[in-house]
């Protein structure tokens, strides 16, 4: 699904993370963690293109990222849902018009009873109505999670979802991805909580990636 | 305005760009501008033509030789002349005016009862000129040696130049259609470019939710183009009245007075606003794949 064989990664041609080898199967989760600044948020680019490797092979949905067109991406992009770290919306928009719009951008009609019922499923009911800027942190964190699912992607990707969010919040979130794994969805967290890893632990088999010394390794069982 | 999610105006993709009062307002007031001054560019050049063609068939009717010589000279000289007109080049036909004719002239004049045949008039011949003309002045200087009581008379031929300058304004008319509908290309290219890099964010933000580059490109696209419309089609509209309101041509004909349009030409600037349309389409579609090539 998402492959990375021997990648490298940076920015203006200084290198940031480098020898990366890993695949994404259908169905995985998988947390990833490591200090700020290691580079978390730069390998989830790579999983939705926005950024391309510098060398080595980078397959997204089979696909060489490298030699997809720019219309190309955008298809992956429908296929993949994100929670980016610094939640943009279309601040003249309503938060379910928000919420909506990989609908909209896709084309595809929006069932405002699903709609509803996602919003409430983030507890975003009441707040349905508001534009962007009149939401806290927390409730934009939660308003980009119900956007990356509504269109039942292959997979999700999460930068820091629960980042301003409560324990309880945090763990309603949690189900609601663990419940989306059960479904068959792959599942990439990147978050520094690791009571929030080891409360998805024992709900699913989930690995756990950490970036450190410009490499990606597998956590052992020191969580 | 709150929106009710189930409202039809939810899924409409041109809502995911956010309305800009200014610019907008702008466009159309450019576009009207541009409007107004093509339908006279229009006008001018319709006109021009229309004058063109009237002088142009003006020049290609006869002109006259005039023969005035003592009675017993009048056969020589009239011969010499029509011997000349035989070899000029650029004379399509001539022939010496009958006396009858000569009387239906002088008629009005004279009365019916002149005696033609008594009188010492000069002898007339006209001639009509093939599409090239002839060389007035070598005939003239022919003439002069051959026969003496003989004057050319192109009266017609002062308005050649005019209609060469009346043709050159009907392309200047065509050309400033052309430059407006530049400029216009250029200021609506101006104005989509801010507004597109007013909406860099929300253009990324598309992006990332997977959108496509027609489907941004279509809500800048589908605004400017509305805005050229109906830009275009006021400023015609006014262009139009104040053309209609100009005082009518009369028989005097002066060139300014009969700055207008005439019959079907009334359809002409109904183009205008399509063009407009067509321009703002162009412009802006280009302006945004442009811009959003540097956009991953
Ligand atoms: N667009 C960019 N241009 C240049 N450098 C960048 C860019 N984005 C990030 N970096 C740098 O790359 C490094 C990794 O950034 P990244 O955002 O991936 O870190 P992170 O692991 O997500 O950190 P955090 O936990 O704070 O979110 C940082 O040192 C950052 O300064
Ligand atoms: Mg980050």
């Amino acid at each position: 699904m998402i492959e990375l064989q021997d990648v490298a990664v940076g920015y203006g041609g200084t290198e940031l993370l480098a020898e990366m080898s890993l695949k994404l199967v259908p169905g995985s989760f998988h947390f990833l963690t490591g200090p700020s600044g290691a580079g978390k948020t730069t390998f989830l680019k790579l999983c939705y293109a926005e950024l391309l490797p510098s060398s080595g092979f980078l397959g997204l949905y089979g696909q060489d990222a490298r030699t997809m067109s720019r219309d190309d991406i955008a298809q992956m992009r429908q296929r993949i849902g994100v929670v980016h770290q610094d939640c943009q919306f279309l601040d003249h928009l309503s938060v379910a018009e928000n919420v909506a719009l990989p609908l909209t951008v896709a084309g595809k009609p929006i069932d405002g009873r699903e709609l509803v019922e996602l919003l409430s499923w983030v507890g975003l009911k009441a707040q349905m109505n508001a534009l962007p800027p009149q939401l806290s942190g927390g409730e934009r964190q939660r308003a980009a999670l119900a956007r990356a699912i509504i269109m039942s992607p292959e997979v999700i990707v999460a930068d820091e979802p629960t980042g301003n969010l409560d324990w309880e919040m945090s763990l309603r979130l949690l189900n609601l991805l663990v419940e989306l794994n059960k479904m068959g969805k792959t599942v990439v967290i990147a978050t520094h909580d690791l009571n929030l890893i080891r409360q998805a632990k024992a709900q699913v088999s989930a690995r756990v990636l950490r970036i450190a010394n410009r490499r990606l390794q597998l956590a052992g069982a020191d969580l | 305005m709150r929106l009710n999610p189930f409202s039809r105006e939810l899924s409409s993709a041109d809502r995911v760009v956010p309305p800009t009062g200014f610019t907008a307002n702008l466009t159309v007031l450019t576009a009207a501008a541009m409007a107004f001054l093509a339908v006279f560019a229009l006008a001018l050049s319709l006109a021009s033509g229309r004058l063109a063609d009237r002088w142009a068939y003006a020049l290609a009717r006869s002109a006259t030789i005039r023969i005035s010589a003592p009675p017993e000279q009048m056969e020589v000289q009239t011969r010499a002349v029509l011997d000349a007109l035989a070899t000029t080049p650029g004379v399509k036909s001539y022939r010496p005016l009958e006396d009858d004719e000569m009387r239906d002239l002088l008629d009005p004049w004279f009365g019916p009862d002149l005696p033609v045949e008594d009188l010492p008039l000069p002898q007339l011949v006209e001639l009509v000129e093939t599409a090239q003309g002839i060389d007035a002045e070598g005939l003239r200087l022919r003439l002069a040696a051959e026969a003496p009581g003989a004057v050319l008379d192109d009266h017609t031929r002062w308005r050649r130049p005019l209609v060469a300058a009346a043709d050159k304004l009907r392309w200047l008319g065509w050309l400033s259609l052309v430059l407006i509908g530049g400029a216009m290309a250029g200021m609506i290219t101006l104005a989509a470019q801010a507004a597109l890099a007013a909406n860099g964010q929300v253009i990324r933000t598309l992006r990332l939710v997977g959108a496509q580059d027609a489907f941004i490109a279509r809500a800048f696209v589908r605004r400017f183009t509305q805005r050229g419309f109906v830009g275009a089609a006021l400023g015609t509209g006014l262009g139009m009245g104040a053309v209609a309101l100009l005082p009518a041509a009369d028989a005097a004909g002066g060139f300014l007075t009969g700055l207008g349009f005439t019959g079907t030409g009334w359809l002409w600037p109904l183009a205008l606003p399509v063009l407009a349309a067509v321009v703002a389409y162009g412009a802006t579609r280009a302006a945004a794949l442009r811009m959003l090539k540097g956009i991953r």
